[in-house]
């Protein structure tokens, strides 16, 4: 067989190998991996430390667990991830722990009519949605939580995340403490056996589809919900209040966060009691060895974290993130001086 | 005297040096390229080992049972519990249709080209087709993904599954509701990957079919759907199918495409328009985050796509070959 696209085939093999080797490398770039959720703060802040300073961040978002292995691989100076890992996990790995951020995950819709926020959906009917229990818009669960709202009676079109994700195990952390249903079948997990609904690659790919779809429902970081124009949805949370995905009801879940006595900062934000607290919120967490074999990089992995914490409140804010608390920096900072080893 | 015999002497050892020299560069080319060949057989090996060995503790914990069993639930407590019944569903069912699609558009192109096109449209025509060959799979993914899946979802598949309500059979195949990611999304992006590949074959090997069989039908009066159907089909028939097996390959293993207009989802339904998984697309979506078993039973789902690729192959390879020992003699 003599197929003549071979030739260019070959042009663009060459072509590629060019633009490879016109990529400028930079020694003095700092590496890291893991979860997409965190991902638009993290570039944010890589950009405006680069025109500081001039060093960059390299920060491949290919998801929390993949995170952790390539740190377990020391292939990066730091791994990210949603899902912290247990005191007992980062004693056993000589990983050291600690939040960088936080942010709330949403449940967005795309329902002829419906505006940002007219919908409000509670912990178990969000579940009974994604163990295909409620199949229609305008399923009876639906309607007693928004006798206002003109639902369809179309079958409800289910989007989650096909790979495995920190914030589909933040998502269904909140789930299981809701629901128990879900507590026994689906469980938690950052890749469970979902029930219904078609599978998307990542936060970007979720918000894509529910975007395409009509009828749709999806949960995504609120970042990507917001950059994407899509339909949140409110929440019932757990003292019983109706709330809405804002910056202060974020705080509100977070401040009920112990983390001075949370060995390796292990807290998670689903579910927080507070009459103001979203309760879909989430801490995405940054890993180090606390003896690294790079020195040099972990110093400048370091700098570059204390300086987010000094001065990328504003930046995360902008992007609908939460910063950290200033006691819990101060926390963090002194984790940092006493369990790693940089210099 | 004695000076000229010398120097012929001389001259004879030299060329004998020289000779030498050449045979030696030739033995070291003869090895080079033999190390070469060798090579690609040392790494197939190499694979197939590493592939077993990373699917063993599978292949242990879930034996046969892993052809049989749909469930997929890599979370589930105290161990995860893996079946690949519906990924390897979904890679032949998904190919099965875009073959279905694909072999007879690209056959008629192959024809058109050949027997009816006009000399000025063949060249444009023809390189069309092989550019669609060129386009990368991720392009395919994302048109599939923003422009074919929401046209299906909201136009195609709605009007098919009004049409079918009520028929047996047609309406759990064409079943709703619409989805934007659904098997059939996949099917059709498939076929429009492979269409080349089978225009491309097609349309050498129905160059091979000599004037004079064809002249002597169109002298006895044969229509040119006679003469397709009766000399040009027949006579290249092995090369045909060769074509269609090298299509059906590419089709069984490829992943980003599929990935992004498959939905993902580890249940196999009756409906086409549902979403599904295959074998590449569970790969690609769930390896990152996947370890253990988890892992190992991904591996071993790599290994049985190595299989079905295998077989898919070397049928295809013994067809043409057939067909080259047919056309020498």
């Amino acid at each position: 067989m003599n197929l003549k696209f071979s030739s260019l085939v070959s042009t663009a093999v060459a072509a590629s190998v060019i633009m490879a080797a016109t990529v400028p490398v930079q020694a003095a770039d700092i590496t890291g991996a893991g979860a997409t959720f965190p991902f638009p703060i993290y570039s944010k802040w890589a950009d405006a430390y680069k025109k500081e300073t001039g060093n960059g961040l390299n920060y491949q978002s290919i998801g929390s667990g993949a995170g952790i292995k390539q740190i377990q691989a020391k292939t990066v100076t730091f791994g990210a991830t949603d899902a912290p890992l247990t005191a007992d996990d980062l004693k056993k790995s000589g990983l050291v722990q600690w939040p960088m951020v936080m942010g709330g995950i949403v449940p967005v819709v795309n329902l002829e009519g419906v505006k940002p926020g007219e919908l409000v959906l509670d912990g178990s009917t969000l579940a009974d949605i994604y163990l295909g229990k409620i199949k229609t818009w305008d399923d009876a669960a639906i309607k007693k939580l928004n006798a206002s709202v003109k639902l369809p009676s179309t079958p409800i079109t289910v989007v989650r995340r096909s790979d495995g994700s920190g914030t589909t195990f933040n998502f269904t952390d909140y789930l299981a403490k809701v629901s128990a249903d879900w507590k026994a079948k689906p469980g938690v997990g950052t890749a469970v056996e979902w029930p219904v609904g078609v599978g998307a690659k990542g936060n970007d790919g979720v918000a894509g589809n529910v975007g395409q779809t009509k009828n749709s429902i999806g949960y995504v970081e609120y970042a990507y919900a917001k950059q994407n124009k899509l339909t949140h949805a409110d929440m019932i949370n757990a003292a019983g209040k109706r709330v809405s995905p804002t910056t202060p009801s974020f705080q509100a879940a977070a401040a009920n966060a112990d983390w001075a006595n949370a060995p390796g900062y292990y807290q998670i934000l689903t579910n927080q009691k507070g009459d103001g607290s979203w309760p879909i919120t989430a801490a995405t967490f940054i890993l180090m060895y606390g003896e690294p074999a790079d020195k040099a990089a972990a110093t400048e992995a370091l700098k570059f974290f204390g300086w987010a914490f000094d001065k990328g409140d504003k930046m995360a804010e902008e992007l609908d993130y939460i910063p950290m608390p200033k006691p819990v920096v101060e926390l963090i900072k002194k984790t940092w001086g006493s369990d790693i080893k940089s210099k | 005297m004695s000076i000229p015999m010398t120097q012929t002497g001389s001259d004879s050892a030299a060329r004998a040096r020289q000779l030498r020299s050449l045979k030696a560069g030739d033995t070291a080319f003869y090895w080079a390229t033999r190390l070469a060949a060798y090579a690609v057989l040392l790494l197939l090996g190499g694979i197939i080992i590493s592939l077993i060995i990373g699917a063993w503790p599978a292949l242990k914990a879930y034996g046969v049972d892993f052809l049989t069993t749909q469930r997929w639930a890599p979370s589930a407590q105290p161990a995860p519990i893996l079946g690949g019944l519906s990924p390897i569903y979904g890679t032949l069912v998904s190919s099965f249709i875009a073959m279905l699609i694909a072999v007879p558009v690209g056959l008629g192109i192959a024809i058109f080209l050949t027997e009816l096109c006009p000399p000025a449209l063949r060249r444009p025509i023809g390189m069309a087709v092989e550019l669609l060959a060129g386009i990368p799979s991720i392009i395919y993914g994302m048109w599939g993904f923003f422009v074919l899946g929401p046209f299906l979802a909201n136009t195609f598949q709605p009007w098919v599954i009004a049409r079918c309500a009520g028929i047996p059979i047609l309406q759990d195949i064409f079943a709703g509701p619409a989805s934007n990611l659904s098997l059939f999304n996949a099917s059709l992006i498939l076929a429009i990957m492979v269409l080349p590949f089978i225009t491309a074959i097609a349309k050498d090997v129905f160059e091979t079919v000599p004037p004079v069989l064809k002249e002597a039908a169109y002298g006895i009066g044969c229509t040119t759907w006679e003469v397709v159907k009766n000399v040009v089909i027949p006579y290249t028939r092995v090369g045909v199918i060769g074509g269609v097996m090298l299509a059906l390959g590419r089709a069984l293993g490829e992943t980003m495409a599929v990935t992004f207009v498959i939905g993902n989802s580890f249940k196999i339904s009756e409906s086409i328009f549902a979403p599904a998984t295959t074998i590449s697309s569970a790969i690609a979506s769930e390896f990152a985050e996947s370890d253990g078993l988890h892992q190992s039973g991904l591996i071993l789902l790599g290994l049985l796509l190595f299989v079905l690729t295998f077989f898919v192959l070397s049928a295809a390879r013994l067809m043409l070959m057939r067909l080259e020992i047919k056309a020498g003699k």
